[in-house]
């Protein structure tokens, strides 16, 4: 049920139609809404079968010739219709009166233009509840741009891949708007613990506030910048505040970058998260703008020094029970220095979008040893249309998804725990023997 | 060890993943005083496994090594004996997802099978969710039973032996989403609805042939589900390799020493393409697929039961 709480009464601008959704507050999710003149929401009546006398159709289409004056309505006449507030479902009813060639057509063809105005003309909206499969696909159709082009499958095929579940330490780093992230965190469901890794000056987490998790979601979430993983696995991390000055100004093209997406989302997905996208930035804010409360200042950087130790901290008992990756990154030089945060046995799984960078990562993972079962892979997705005796794929279908490289670590070899991208690539001193004995990558 | 939570260390009566090579991998339940025998050698329970870290190499009687792992859903369907036809991780993803399941979801599937989307479910669903399995074959139904119980997720799953298109699943209105993978899922359509809770849920059908799905999809209209959508999913594998490919021989124009058209002149760093000129090769790295791969599962049916 819809409640109050981040419904705040805007105005709501989707696909050419504005609403308010004061009048959906107190419905419960899935209910469909007219859009009616004035942008008020009227739940829809149950639909009523147009006509129930029998229809008249065609046999085949040798009779209808497209000459583009099959419809009588002009484009001026139904902007009339519509300026006089008639409802989207009498336009389509007046369209299929005044066409020509409507009664020629089959049945079939008549369904499929009936569906098509209706799509068209008639307001219709219907609210439903935010989840992982609602807004991966959203995203993937809407703004795949903002998610690396990450379809929805592929991270389907992440989250079982990482055996993301409750109670496991997670370690993120994700550039897909956070709904990667918060993906992890449906998954998790607010059992365990999740260290997101972020570039620039925070993290994003536009989409992460769309999914609605309660409060306590966020209790366990850290963050950690990408920029001192290295100081963190050479040892010589500090939280102290000497280095922040130099850090912010080092990534400040790209923190400025990434707020701006964070701000720019909100309108178009959901009212609730402009508020929420503020939350996130407020510290930010509170920098520029409340300067001349200097201790309010202090506090938060004492704080924010606090929630930096903690996830140091996390990283640093290098036990996490996972890595999930997907950035605009080049993936090898992020495994490479993330895979020492987690512990032997744990599945491990990076998203990139082109297969090349994968190519080299695979490359590099095997020559650093510590991880087996690398698997390259991409997943194939076809939708279809099932009618009576007319069930096919659809027409079109997605023509990639972006890849994925997993694998499972396990304890590095003595003397060879390295860190990272500093050391220079050994080959796996047995590789060549037991190539040959089994003649299998391990 | 349990499959919905990690441990470190190997202990007496886990189930525990033993990994020879790529896709090389069987299960093995440890025991104190039992042996394993691999094609390395020996591995004895006492002293090889128990105290010993998951992810640790484990050296056989013979010198050859192998990893022990620790368990997850993904490496028990891999790795599951057999009972029946199973589902892979790859429709197990998107059922997952399209299901909507997380943390404290109800769940009802039919039939168990052999447990390999059970096993999922059950990790997915967990602390605080709860998987109902039904299975009409009673062999089949305790053997599942037996396997959660030494995998330690019993609590988070019944077990019903009956025929699901006859007397359900045993639960009514409870259920976030139900999964059908029977050969008649049409039939079990209305307990489907049933057992799904009065505020909706999720539905998901398996079914291999398109005439199965034409009639289920029928009948989950009929039974007034919407956003009907059917769909497929397949995984390409890519096998990571690195190819030469021979530079044909054109012969030279006068004065042009670079009528191959590769750049020699680039010192070539690992990774990247390289030529070798004087051999007449170039070397690159590439993902290959593999010669034959699965190209079809099953077609997978969703839809949502609203609040009518």
């Amino acid at each position: 049920c819809l409640n109050e709480t981040g419904l705040k009464i805007q105005k709501i601008i989707f696909e050419k139609q504005w609403f308010y959704l004061d009048n959906a507050i107190g419905h419960v999710y899935g209910t469909t809404f007219e859009v009616t003149s004035g942008g008020n929401l009227q739940p829809k009546q149950e639909v009523e079968e147009t006509s129930t006398e029998a229809k008249e159709a065609g046999t085949d289409n040798r009779n209808i010739v497209d000459d583009g004056k099959s419809q009588k309505l002009t484009h001026d006449d139904i902007k009339a219709l519509k300026d006089k507030g008639i409802k989207g479902q009498e336009i389509v009813q007046q369209l299929i009166e005044n066409s020509t060639t409507f009664r020629d057509k089959t049945e079939f063809a008549q369904d499929k233009y009936i569906k098509k105005k209706k799509k068209k003309y008639e307001a219709v909206i219907t609210i439903v509840k935010p989840s992982t499969r609602i807004l991966s696909t959203m995203y993937y159709a809407r703004e795949p741009g903002k998610i690396n082009h990450l379809r929805y499958d592929t991270l389907a095929q992440m989250l079982t891949l990482g055996n993301v579940h409750a109670g496991t330490k997670m370690i993120v780093m994700e550039t897909c708007a956070g709904l990667v992230l918060g993906a992890v965190m449906e998954r998790m469901g607010g059992y365990g613990s999740i260290v997101q890794m972020y570039p620039g000056g925070g993290p994003v987490r536009a989409a992460t506030s769309c999914f609605g998790f309660p409060r306590e979601f966020f209790d366990n979430l850290h963050e950690f910048p990408l920029s001192r993983v290295q100081s963190l696995l050479g040892g010589t991390f500090s939280a102290e505040p000497e280095e922040m000055p130099l850090l912010e100004e080092e990534s400040n093209g790209l923190s400025e970058e990434k707020q701006q997406e964070t701000e720019e989302e909100p309108a178009e997905i959901s009212p609730a998260e402009e508020q929420d996208t503020m939350d996130i930035s407020a510290e930010e804010l509170n920098c520029l703008f409340c300067c001349s409360k200097v201790r309010d200042k202090q506090i938060k950087q004492w704080e924010r020094r606090k929630k930096l130790k903690e996830a140091a901290a996390l990283l640093g008992e290098k036990n996490a029970d996972g890595l999930i990756v997907a950035s605009k990154f080049h993936p090898t030089p992020l495994l490479l220095s993330l895979l020492e945060f987690v512990a032997p046995s744990r599945p491990f799984v990076v998203y990139c979008q082109y297969k090349e960078p994968l190519l080299d990562c695979y490359t590099k993972l095997r020559e650093r040893g510590g991880v087996i079962n690398l698997k390259l892979s991409e997943s194939w997705l076809r939708n279809y249309q099932v009618l009576p005796d007319r069930s096919h794929p659809k027409l079109s279908m997605s023509g990639g998804g972006g890849y994925l490289l997993s694998g499972i670590t396990v304890l590095l070899e003595q003397g060879r725990a390295g860190c990272g991208t500093s050391e220079p690539p050994k080959l796996e001193e047995p590789s060549s023997k037991r190539c040959k004995l089994q003649d299998l990558p391990c | 060890m349990s499959f919905v939570e990690y441990g470190d260390t190997i202990k007496d009566g886990d189930t525990a993943i033993v990994f020879l090579g790529h896709e090389s991998m069987f299960p093995v339940k440890v025991q104190h005083g039992t042996v394993t025998q691999t094609k390395y050698g020996v591995i004895r329970h006492s002293t090889d496994l128990i105290g010993k870290k998951y992810g640790s190499k484990v050296t056989c009687s013979k010198g050859g090594w192998v990893f022990i792992l620790h368990p997850t859903p993904e490496l028990w369907t891999m790795n599951l004996p057999h009972r029946t036809q199973i589902l892979y991780s790859t429709d197990i993803s998107i059922i997952t997802m399209m299901l909507e399941l997380k943390p404290g979801s109800i769940v009802c599937e039919s039939g168990t099978g052999s447990g390999s989307l059970s096993h999922a479910l059950i990790r997915t669903v967990a602390p605080t969710g709860h998987l109902y399995t039904v299975e009409f074959h009673q062999k089949r139904a305790e053997k599942a039973r037996e396997e959660f119980r030494e995998h330690g997720v019993e609590h988070l799953v019944t077990v019903t032996n009956q025929d699901v298109c006859k007397s359900g699943f045993g639960v009514s209105n409870i259920a976030d989403a139900v999964f059908l993978d029977i050969p008649s899922p049409w039939e079990a359509i209305g307990h489907a609805k049933s057992a799904l809770k009065a505020e909706g849920g999720r539905i998901c059908s398996f079914s291999p042939c398109i005439e199965q799905v034409q009639r289920t999809c029928l009948a989950m209209e009929e039974y007034g589900f919407t956003e009907i959508n059917t769909l497929e999913i397949l995984l390409r594998v890519y096998n990571v390799r690195t190819i030469s490919l021979q530079i044909p021989d054109l012969g030279k124009a006068a004065e042009d020493n670079s009528s191959t058209g590769f750049d020699s002149s680039n010192p070539s760093h690992q990774g990247s393409p390289c030529a070798n000129l004087q051999q007449g090769t170039v070397q690159f790295k590439s993902g290959v697929p593999l010669r034959e791969v699965v190209g079809h599962t099953g077609y997978l049916t969703f839809a949502t039961k609203n609040l009518v």
